[in-house]
């Protein structure tokens, strides 16, 4: 089909993108600022690097953020991939519905009901605001995001090949680490990556129930961004920015590679 | 039978996970929505809800979330539907996600920046001869930046629904007669209303509850029921008036899915 109107379509798309992009490059751009502000370019320096460099306590908070971000990845990609075999191993059709719209719940939940839910939760059941709690808030809201990603995976898997590993005499235990992981093991790894990059960006959950003495870099971000602009969040950004392209680029390479394809792009809250 | 023990051993923790975080704090929120501030059984918080304060606050929060996924789909669906027309569609739909991908509080915090009195909008504005003005704690940079943080999860799925379209069909119409605009009406978009069903979906709710924004862009001039929820927990530490919004909040994101359907965010 010929389009008349391609000419229009372009520029709208490229002012999508241009609009889509422009804040991004914007707070780049002012991280080498030697002015101090976001308006106004002085001149080209690299001291709000140095100072995020020199800054003790921030550095505390990414190794915070990067320790609650692999644990809960890490466990809450175990029980997620349990459960999700729990689920595919109910026949009836009703109890996998039950369970899948249990699941869900937390997924389309608003942060901030989670937050102040869990702050309850952990109010009532004694637990002290501050690692652990964070920690804990990140495997639950993460597990149901791991099953929608490995369910798919086991639902495309032939029960015939577990009943050849069984005539073939395979204990349920080889059955399991030899047969069933193997095979969804990109969707394992999806809802793995998928968890990490929820933890990373999660705000609102970890601003309920995080006490006094611990911090991830959303919430410090927050913080100092109520008390106005600072150029050592915009050479922050800049290299969170980095960060992230190595790291869409990373998943996207392993999933292309693993033949999920596009699929497990899916997004972060 | 051994399957069913070793179901049952897998689906342990997964069933502590449901149970703990998923029911549990559910019916936390609504016991805790039956006392008042000193700790009393009561309806109070029930009552207040029902007083003009709250309704007009609910109100607004509902006209601004309208508001911002109604913008949100009307500039989603045209890029949409232009990028499953680009070659190499699939690189450029990354593209687009790729800014959902970066921190939401740095992306407000741009805007921060761009709004600000000295800042950019301001300058550009000026050039074009309007003069500065005051456009950050405004509602229409709240709604901006709301638009802006989530019209990415509003493309995704109205793509891949217009992506799933068998091209035939638009052949077929063009065939019998009808016009670009009737095929749209008549075949395009019902074919895709799924699409935009999770795209509101994905963008009404948050917008509802989203209270950095609100804190940072908006400098309180906004309330949205996620703001007055963050308010009474963190702030006045009432928490049962702080559990009815939640309370309403949660009625009103099953109501909404009830009507909407419920799907895969994304998919």
């Amino acid at each position: 089909m010929e389009r008349k109107s391609s000419f229009a379509a372009n520029i709208f798309l490229i002012l999508i993108f241009f609009i889509l992009y422009a804040p991004i490059f914007y707070l780049i751009f002012y991280s080498f600022n030697s002015g101090g502000t976001m308006s106004g370019f002085e001149g080209f320096t690299l001291d709000w690097y140095k100072e995020l460099l020199h800054d003790t306590r921030l550095l505390i908070i990414v190794l915070n953020t990067l320790v609650i971000a692999l644990l809960s990845a890490l466990i809450s990609t175990v029980i997620g991939v349990l459960g999700a075999i729990g689920i595919q191993a109910y026949k009836r059709r009703q109890t996998k519905n039950t369970l899948l719209a249990l699941n869900n719940i937390l997924v389309v939940s608003p942060d901030v009901i989670i937050g102040a839910s869990f702050l309850i939760l952990f109010t009532m059941a004694g637990i002290q605001l501050g690692f652990y709690s964070v920690l804990l808030s990140h495997i639950a809201f993460s597990i149901p995001i791991v099953v929608l990603l490995v369910l798919p995976k086991l639902m495309e898997m032939s029960p015939t090949l577990i009943d050849a590993a069984r005539d073939l005499g395979a204990s349920q235990w080889n059955v399991l680490t030899k047969v069933i992981l193997p095979y969804i093991a990109p969707g394992i790894f999806a809802g793995f990556f998928m968890a990490l990059t929820y933890s990373l960006d999660d705000f609102a959950v970890t601003f309920f129930v995080t006490g006094n003495g611990f911090s991830t870099l959303s919430v410090e971000i927050y913080s100092l961004a109520r008390r106005g602009i600072s150029l050592n969040i915009n050479a922050l950004s800049t290299i969170l920015f980095v960060v992230t392209i190595v790291l869409v680029v990373v998943y996207y390479y392993l999933t292309q590679r693993s033949g999920s394809g596009a699929k497990g792009v899916d997004f972060r809250r | 039978m051994e399957n069913k023990v070793s179901k049952n051993l897998y689906m342990i923790p997964y069933a502590l996970w449901i149970i703990l975080f998923v029911i549990a704090p559910i019916l936390l929120v609504l016991y805790y929505s039956f006392f008042d501030i000193e700790g009393n059984f009561s309806l109070v918080n029930y009552k207040n809800f029902f007083t003009p304060v709250y309704l007009q606050m609910t109100l607004s929060s509902f006209w601004y979330a309208f508001l911002i996924t109604a913008i949100s789909l009307l500039v989603a669906y045209p890029t949409a539907y232009l990028l499953t027309r680009t070659k190499h569609k699939h690189l450029w739909l990354l593209l687009i996600i790729v800014p959902s991908w970066i921190n939401l509080l740095l992306k407000a915090y741009a805007f921060i920046g761009i709004f600000g009195a000295y800042g950019v909008a301001n300058n550009f504005l000026e050039w074009i001869g309007i003069g500065s003005r005051q456009l950050l704690f405004t509602d229409f940079s709240f709604v901006f930046v709301s638009v802006y943080i989530f019209i990415p999860f509003m493309i995704l799925p109205i793509f891949n629904a217009l992506d799933n379209l068998n091209p035939s069909l638009l052949y077929a119409a063009k065939d019998l007669g009808a016009s670009g605009w009737t095929t749209f009406r008549r075949v395009v978009f019902p074919l895709t209303i799924d699409g935009v069903k999770s795209g509101i979906q994905v963008v009404f709710i948050p917008a509802l509850s989203l209270f950095m924004l609100t804190r940072l862009i908006a400098g309180n001039r906004v309330i949205t029921l996620g703001t007055a929820i963050e308010q009474h927990f963190l702030v006045t530490q009432d928490w049962g008036m702080g559990s009815t919004i939640a309370v309403f909040l949660i009625l009103i994101m099953f109501l909404f899915m009830g009507l909407t359907g419920f799907r895969k965010r994304g998919a």
